[in-house]
């Protein structure tokens, strides 16, 4: 490895790492497509604050690119005050129009600006070690390092600091709001927080992979854990891993490295959309398929002993009846029979069913839990009654 | 040059002619679908989508090795497609929310597009010049067989939008009460949203991949303004979205430097601006008056008193 290479996978760490914290705020507080918004309409703020030092790397250029991200929220939010349109069809219509506000400047004055338009799309890490930062003759290390190493720890502090407020504010902004902490504050000190982040990341990674960034980490975590830390955590986690494997799959195939890094991102979703232990599809199907077959059941035993009442009528209670009276298929009214039956919840005796006496309590129970209205109690009862489920 | 010469050519003019005929079917196209897509809540889609057909370009390149507009359009729409229904699948099946599942399959679609992309670059055929083009769009580059592929690919569209515009109509605005009269509201979802996809791809070779959301919101949300009529609504849009995109292509052509797509998007958004600020009823001049007259109503009642 050379040391280009070696600085490369640490910026991208340091970018996905800076990315990933405000991006776990934004997934929980509903506003992910914010972060879209906000990194296509810095666009305009870039080029105005170039014309206004003729340097793209002044710090100046931070400062006019994140007002413009704030102002994109504000424009956002004004539009949604008037009640016109929905909420996400503001977004949809501020920043496209920024972001040709500031696509036709570039063009206008193409001569004038070394700012290509694809690059600020996708960004371009390969170059950025070749950026370098010195002070007087002593060579500090890849300017974009110290950018975002800045932006990180600055937005590292920031987040300890307010962690307790941010949290209150993110799942109950209500009680923030009565326990004297401005919602709007925090919301827009949030807001600061990504225009900054994106503005410093936009230049190695590009706008549309900023998103990933944010998002893709903060989701992921979301689907293994309920616990803010260790998700705040996870996500920086998972943040580095695609930098460090999308570097080294860009390597590989000789292919654009942010793109990698959003791959490499995709592929962490997916597995852990598939496979999560309890949030994951396989899971979530699995229950599914048991839920709808313990209501089955459930309706298949109160069927019963509504019926167990009055004798008079053997043909609700036959074996043969079940298929006809709820419309169930064969084969289902045969699974469904057969787990009850396996449970010991009833006996069939020439073609007649009845409740043992375990059939019973579980029925009863049941009833007084949906006269009650009480849902958690229905959920959980079949775990205390039925051995096989 | 200036806008008025331009009209003159558009006469004359076979280039310019076939420009504006591809950018003014592409309005009227995502005027149209866009009203729904305003209406269903599903106006962030069309972002996701457009974003999500990069790499389905790319792959429908890499697999045919050609570059015809047929073949990149249906790699574009599946790709799209398939975006859109791990959207669905996400929001739907975790507890993640749908703005969430947005931003992933946009971000990470997009960057496996630009992977495909920077990979079919390196290749040896310098066959691929030109993929590219499909981010920000190129209406320069519009010749006749594509603005055919648009009229068919847009005719049939807004033929079965007119087919089924009772159908769609009901299910834009109470999904529910169309299950309670038996429609398949799940098919009739899955055609509806396959439209938009189909009207965003449309749009992709002329306004590209980032702009593309607004050419399917901003019509709608103008259009939105002026009227509560569903069939009013959508002829205004489809109105908007021709008038954006000739003016568009008149003002982008008529000045040196400009590409089509943002202009076309910013006459697009002054539009929205317009709309709400000058609509009757809903405008926000009239409703700032309404409350002006309002407030010297029952001033003077009070003083009267």
């Amino acid at each position: 490895m050379s040391s280009a290479q070696i600085e490369i996978q640490i910026i991208a760490s340091v970018v996905a790492v800076a990315c990933a914290i405000p991006g776990v705020f934004l997934v929980l507080r509903k506003m992910s497509m914010i972060s879209d918004a906000i990194s296509h309409s810095i666009l305009p703020g870039i080029v105005l604050g170039f014309f206004a030092v003729q340097d793209l790397s002044s710090p100046l250029l931070v400062l006019t690119a994140a007002l413009t991200g704030i102002l994109t929220v504000v424009m956002v939010e004004l539009i949604n005050k008037t009640g016109l349109v929905k909420e996400d069809t503001a977004i949809g219509l501020v920043f496209p129009a920024l972001f040709s506000l500031g696509v036709i400047l570039i063009a206008r004055n193409a001569g004038d600006i070394h700012l290509d338009v694809d690059a600020v799309l996708v960004g371009d890490l390969a170059f950025a070690p070749f950026d370098r930062f010195y002070y007087g003759n002593t060579d500090l290390g890849p300017k974009s390092l110290w950018v975002m190493g800045g932006i990180l720890i600055l937005t590292i502090i920031l987040i300890t600091a307010f962690l307790k407020e941010l949290k209150i504010s993110t799942f109950d902004s209500e009680l923030a709001a009565s326990l004297g902490f401005s919602p709007v504050i925090i919301h827009y000190s949030l807001m600061t927080i990504t225009s900054v982040t994106t503005v410093g990341a936009f230049d190695a990674v590009g706008a549309i992979l900023v998103v990933a960034l944010m998002v893709v980490p903060a989701a992921t975590a979301y689907l293994l854990t309920d616990n803010l830390k260790k998700m705040i955590l996870l996500a920086a986690f998972f943040g580095v891993v695609s930098a460090l494997s999308g570097y080294w799959l860009a390597h590989a195939l000789d292919v654009s490295i942010s793109g990698s890094m959003a791959t490499m991102l995709g592929f962490m979703f997916l597995l852990a959309f598939v496979i999560a232990p309890e949030r994951g599809l396989i899971t979530v199907l699995i229950r599914q398929r048991q839920q709808k077959r313990e209501y089955s059941l459930l309706t298949f035993l109160l069927h019963i002993k509504n019926h167990s009442k009055t004798r008079g009528n053997p043909e609700e209670v036959m074996v043969t009846h079940l298929t006809g009276h709820f419309n169930w298929q064969k084969n289902k009214a045969g699974i469904i029979l057969e787990l009850a039956l396996k449970n010991n919840l009833i006996e069939v005796n020439d073609e007649l069913v009845s409740l043992t006496d375990k059939g019973e309590a579980f029925t009863r129970e049941a009833l007084d839990y949906i006269i009650y209205n009480n849902k958690a109690s229905i959920e959980l009862i079949g775990g205390r009654f039925l051995l096989f489920r | 040059m200036n806008v008025f010469d331009y009209f003159g050519l558009l006469i004359n003019d076979y280039t310019i002619r076939t420009i504006s005929m591809g950018t003014v079917i592409m309005g009227i196209v995502c005027g149209i679908l866009g009203s729904f897509a305003v209406l269903r809540r599903q106006s962030l889609l069309g972002d996701a989508v457009s974003h999500a057909s990069l790499p389905g370009i790319a792959i429908a390149f890499l697999i045919t090795g050609s570059k015809e507009p047929l073949v990149l359009f249906i790699g574009a729409a599946l790709s799209g497609l398939i975006g859109t229904l791990w959207i669905m699948g996400i929001a739907s099946k975790t507890h993640l929310k749908p703005d969430t599942a947005l931003g992933i399959i946009l971000s990470v679609f997009f960057g496996f597009g630009m992977l495909l992309l920077t990979l079919i670059q390196k290749m040896p055929n310098a066959n691929q010049a030109g993929l590219d083009k499909f981010l920000f769009g190129q209406a320069a580059t519009l010749i006749v067989k594509d603005v055919y592929l648009l009229a068919a690919a847009g005719g049939i569209s807004v033929a079965i939008v007119i087919i089924f515009h009772k159908e769609f109509k009901i299910l834009s605005f109470d999904p529910q009460y169309a299950k309670t009269l038996g429609f398949n509201i799940t098919l009739l979802d899955i055609v509806l949203t396959s439209l938009i996809v189909i009207a965003i791809v449309i749009g992709l070779q002329t306004v590209g991949v980032v702009l593309m959301s607004a050419m399917l919101l901003a019509p709608a949300a103008a259009a939105r303004q002026w009227t509560n009529r569903l069939g009013t609504m959508i002829i205004l849009s489809a109105l908007f979205g021709a008038f954006s995109g000739l003016a568009g292509t008149a003002v982008s052509a008529s000045m040196s430097n400009l590409s089509t797509g943002p202009v076309i998007v910013l006459i697009a958004s002054v539009l929205v601006l317009l709309s709400f600020l000058f609509a009757p009823d809903r405008g926000l001049i009239i409703r700032l008056f309404r409350h002006w007259k309002n407030r010297n109503f029952l001033k003077n009642e009070f003083s009267a008193n």
